[in-house]
């Protein structure tokens, strides 16, 4: 057998199961970092941790990966902080990765910090692109300031970074690529300070927002919790998923889980409609293309208007009850 | 008796943060003149140690790193019921990222001295990257839980808390000393109330610069920065806004023949 010489170190995806499927966003991710190894002339690596994983090892394989560390062990099972922080902080001191990406789950939001902390590197949250320069140098794109900025970690490695589900298209499946598993062990001297008791999943309500063909999604301009209910109402009539900016989320008019943007869902609907929002970039972002997009705002001059099809310029708490019921009409004629 | 160090940042204030503006041509920051305030989140730091002192008596520092006027940040924390406050300040510490925010914090904490908790807000509201929590416990050496909902169990040595996930939580048993970073579910932050503004103003604020701290100058700012900027653009939209206009039922009457026609609704 010949060894090959790569220029670079590998590109790694950390990839997340949950109940022993692996999410969306991690094969999205092993997609895109194929791209990016492709143009490297580097391997793409990928570290599943989990319980009984011999199956999704090798669809991660058929995404596009060449080797996969599984670490197959129940203490695996869940997210382990402190276990899970030592099995990629040693592999990564070994293999030497040139990129690392993690998905923006609550795991993404936690473990990439731990790590990059250990390994002493940059790591750029929330990114809605990632690109090589010419440099070869990984230019990672966030929204701010009501434009785009490019972060890059110049020198020290890996270059890290998290992207929501949705970012990048899922990839093809082909299950003859070849690749292989490599076994991971547990180490077992790990000071233990952390243990989950517990993991409570709640069925979420209505249309869920990532795989939604329509989607409403109100802003600060409801007002208040009555103007938010109308904004729900106008959901439920189309039978959309409802979507919120971050006012709506802090207010605590809505849960988090149904802010869309950089650091939120990203959606792919058809339909769009904003109500009483301003069309912040930070928002705009997770909407990703949307067939038809409309919005109602009181402020004619608004600059969500630059951004979508359709435009009115009304009071949304009056407006959306008299769409609604027009709607309802409509519906029954 | 309970140490808690609470991380505080000071933030444009959210609601004037967008006159903060790429410019189209020059690609440059334009700087309005917007204030800095206490970050939304670290209001419900700030009130889950004061409760914890409240229930079982806690000595509260309050740490910031930013610019001078950041100072009024932490004196807002000493109105709300904290101690002892530290602002690390130095023209050395500017535009540092997560890592070396996270790094001049810890030597920040070690300089105070032992800690029980340490209490971060999830996110800031500006650069909202939520590294800086668990970074910093990576730093000292300490257990994180992170998004905490609520505390369910305080123990001598071990507490059990409640943390978010997306569609549901878990209940996680960690081992003080720790940091935990909060969301806003954990409570409801108290306003500011006259006599914490006097009482505050006999507490002092303590400033410490780069050499208080006894680091070297490529370890913090820019310099200890693994991350830069390395270009801002702005972007144009590709869709051509057709307003919508008539009386309010007209307006409605004509988006659903829009919305009817490119197919998204349908009558019975
Ligand atoms: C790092 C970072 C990450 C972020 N991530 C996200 C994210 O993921 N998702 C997100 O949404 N935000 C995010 N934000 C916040 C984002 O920058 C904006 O602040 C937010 O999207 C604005 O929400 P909004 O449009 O509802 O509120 P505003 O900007 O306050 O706009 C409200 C709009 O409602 C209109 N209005 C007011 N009253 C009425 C009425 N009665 N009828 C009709 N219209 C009315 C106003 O004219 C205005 O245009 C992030 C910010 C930062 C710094
Ligand atoms: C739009 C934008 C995007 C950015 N993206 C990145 C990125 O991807 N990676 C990166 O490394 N840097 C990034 N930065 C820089 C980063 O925001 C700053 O370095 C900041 O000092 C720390 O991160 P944060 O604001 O994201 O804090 P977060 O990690 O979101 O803050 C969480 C908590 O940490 C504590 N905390 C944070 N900062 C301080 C402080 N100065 N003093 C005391 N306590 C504090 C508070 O308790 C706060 O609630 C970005 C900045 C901007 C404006």
């Amino acid at each position: 057998m010949t060894t090959v010489e790569f220029r670079h170190g590998p590109v790694w995806v950390i990839a997340e199961q949950i109940e022993g499927r692996v999410r969306a966003v991690s094969f999205q991710l092993i997609g895109h970092a194929r791209k990016l190894a492709d143009e490297l002339g580097a391997p793409v690596e990928v570290i599943l941790l989990g319980e009984s994983l011999d199956e999704p090892a090798q669809q991660l394989i058929a995404a596009g990966a060449d080797t996969v560390y599984l670490g197959d062990d129940p203490d695996l099972a869940f997210y382990h902080p402190e276990i899970y922080t030592e099995m990629i902080v040693r592999l990564a001191q070994e293999r030497q990765p040139e990129i690392m990406l993690i998905g923006s789950t609550p795991m993404g939001r936690e473990l990439p910090a731990l790590v990059a902390a250990r390994l002493r590197t940059g790591l750029t949250a929330h990114c809605i692109d990632l690109v090589l320069n010419e440099n070869m140098i990984l230019e990672q794109k966030v929204p701010g300031y009501g434009g785009l900025i490019s972060i890059i970690c110049p020198e020290r490695r890996p270059q890290m970074a998290t992207a929501a589900r949705g970012v990048f298209p899922s990839p093809e499946l082909d299950t003859s690529r070849p690749g292989r598993v490599a076994p991971l062990v547990v180490p077992k001297e790990i000071p233990h300070r952390i243990e989950t008791l517990e993991i409570v999943r709640e069925e979420p309500e209505g249309v869920p927002l990532e795989s939604a063909a329509v989607v409403v999604a109100g802003g600060a301009g409801a007002g208040d919790p009555g103007g938010w209910r109308e904004i729900q109402g106008l959901a439920r009539v189309l039978n959309a998923a409802l979507g919120s900016t971050r006012p709506a989320v802090d207010e605590g008019w809505t849960e988090l889980e149904t802010m869309i943007g950089q650091s939120g869902k990203v959606v792919s609907p058809e339909l769009y409609l904003g109500v009483g929002l301003s069309g912040e970039l930070q928002h705009m972002v997770g909407i990703v293309g949307a067939k038809v997009m409309v919005a109602v705002n009181n402020d004619a001059k608004s600059p969500v208007f630059e951004q979508v099809d359709y435009g009115i310029v009304d009071d949304c708490r009056e407006f959306v009850p008299v769409l609604i019921e027009k709607i309802r009409e409509y519906q029954t004629k | 008796m309970l140490k808690i160090v609470v991380c505080v940042k000071a933030v444009p204030d959210p609601e004037k943060a967008d006159q903060i503006r790429i410019d189209p041509v020059s690609k440059a920051l334009v700087r309005a003149d917007v204030p800095l305030v206490l970050n939304p989140l670290d209001k419900n730091a700030m009130e889950a140690a004061v409760q914890l002192k409240e229930q079982f008596g806690a000595h509260v520092s309050v740490l910031s790193m930013g610019p001078p006027p950041a100072a009024n940040v932490v004196k807002e924390c000493l109105a709300l019921g904290a101690d002892q406050g530290i602002l690390l300040s130095d023209r050395a510490f500017a535009g540092a990222d997560a890592y070396a925010t996270a790094y001049t914090l810890a030597r920040g904490v070690e300089k105070i001295g032992s800690y029980d908790l340490i209490l971060c807000g999830r996110a800031s509201s500006d650069g909202s990257t939520e590294w800086v929590g668990p970074e910093l416990a990576t730093l000292l050496d300490t257990p994180i839980v992170t998004m905490v909902e609520e505390i369910i169990e305080y123990g001598d040595e071990w507490w059990k808390v409640k943390s978010g996930l997306d569609n549901g939580y878990r209940v996680v048993r960690v081992k003080l000393p720790a940091v935990l970073t909060v969301t806003r579910e954990l409570n409801t932050p108290r306003t500011l109330s006259f006599s914490g503004i006097i009482k505050a103003r006999r507490k002092q604020i303590s400033q410490w610069g780069i050499d208080d701290l006894d680091i070297p100058e490529q370890a913090v700012g820019l310099k200890g920065s693994p991350t830069i900027v390395s270009e801002m653009t702005t972007q144009e939209s590709t869709r051509e806004v057709e307003m919508i206009s008539g009386t309010r039922e007209e307006m409605a009457e004509r988006l659903i023949q829009k919305l009817a026609d490119a197919g998204f609704l349908a009558s019975s």
